[in-house]
């Protein structure tokens, strides 16, 4: 699940500069959409990103979303962290980990899966010696 | 001939994306200057802002929040923990030199540590620290 080559430059400038340019498969159209209403209040953060931009960037993130179906709901901020498919992959990491210094946050998927940036998400791959599978 | 105005135009466009640090600074502090006469950029002061705390935002109540206490060191975003780069000039080279991203996240970080924008003066002082530092 790499970012798609056409992914536009403005994406990993505006949303990968503060956390990791996401695969736009980790959430549905109809979030996206949401998410990029939202930008004036992104988590505690203003993060608008103005004109021309937003508009490719948006249109980027939906027409490389995931399957609503598969997702499940990403609940009010929808959050990638939230949807059926992510709670289901991490059910097994204990509750302390997501607090732990070296994680810090659930948006910080390269903290656990050094590749995925690149996509690979693989439970073999896990930095964190006790997670690893 | 028609294309000469076109062919300048697309010039000045190229030179207006890369610029040097010192250009950037010069450019806030002649925008400091027209508010306040004789103003010149201090280094010491930047530091001193780099370094201040704000009460506005919890989570980062200062610069040094994601930027560590360094501009020479690399950061960490506090709330996601995405690394940063260093600051600095002297340890990261791409460091202000698109005025254009300069001032896009001074925008966004004055207004996020200090809930208000940063003045020509702020900015002019900030980015002679990041050249200067060693």
């Amino acid at each position: 699940m790499p970012l798609p080559a056409n992914a536009p430059p403005a994406y990993q400038a505006e949303c990968g500069a503060c956390h990791m340019a996401f695969q736009p498969a980790l959430l549905s159209a109809n979030d996206w959409r949401r998410t990029m209403a939202g930008l004036k209040d992104h988590f505690g953060t203003d993060a608008t990103v103005d004109g021309p931009a937003g508009q490719e960037i948006g249109s980027f993130l939906e027409r490389n979303a995931g399957n609503a179906g598969k997702l499940g709901s990403a609940g009010e901020p929808p959050r990638i962290s939230q949807t059926a498919r992510f709670v289901r992959k991490h059910r097994e990491i204990p509750a302390k980990y997501w607090k732990d210094p070296r994680i810090k946050s659930a948006a910080n998927c390269e903290a656990c899966h050094r590749g995925a940036a690149d996509g690979n998400y693989s439970e073999h791959d896990i930095v964190i010696r006790e997670l690893r599978r | 001939m028609r294309t000469l105005p076109a062919l300048c135009l697309l010039l000045v466009g190229i030179a207006a994306q890369a610029e040097t640090p010192q250009r950037i600074g010069e450019t806030y502090a002649a925008e400091a200057a027209g508010r306040q006469a004789g103003f010149t950029p201090s280094a010491q002061r930047g530091e001193t802002l780099f370094r201040q705390r704000f009460g506005n935002n919890d989570k980062m109540p200062a610069c040094t929040s994601c930027h560590t206490d360094s501009p020479l060191s690399a950061g960490q975003h506090v709330v996601t923990g995405k690394a940063i780069r260093p600051l600095a000039v002297a340890a990261n080279g791409q460091r202000f030199s698109d005025p254009a991203k300069v001032e896009k996240w001074f925008g966004r970080n004055c207004k996020e540590v200090m809930a208000r924008d940063c003045t020509p003066a702020e900015k002019a002082d900030f980015v002679a620290y990041m050249n200067e530092v060693r």
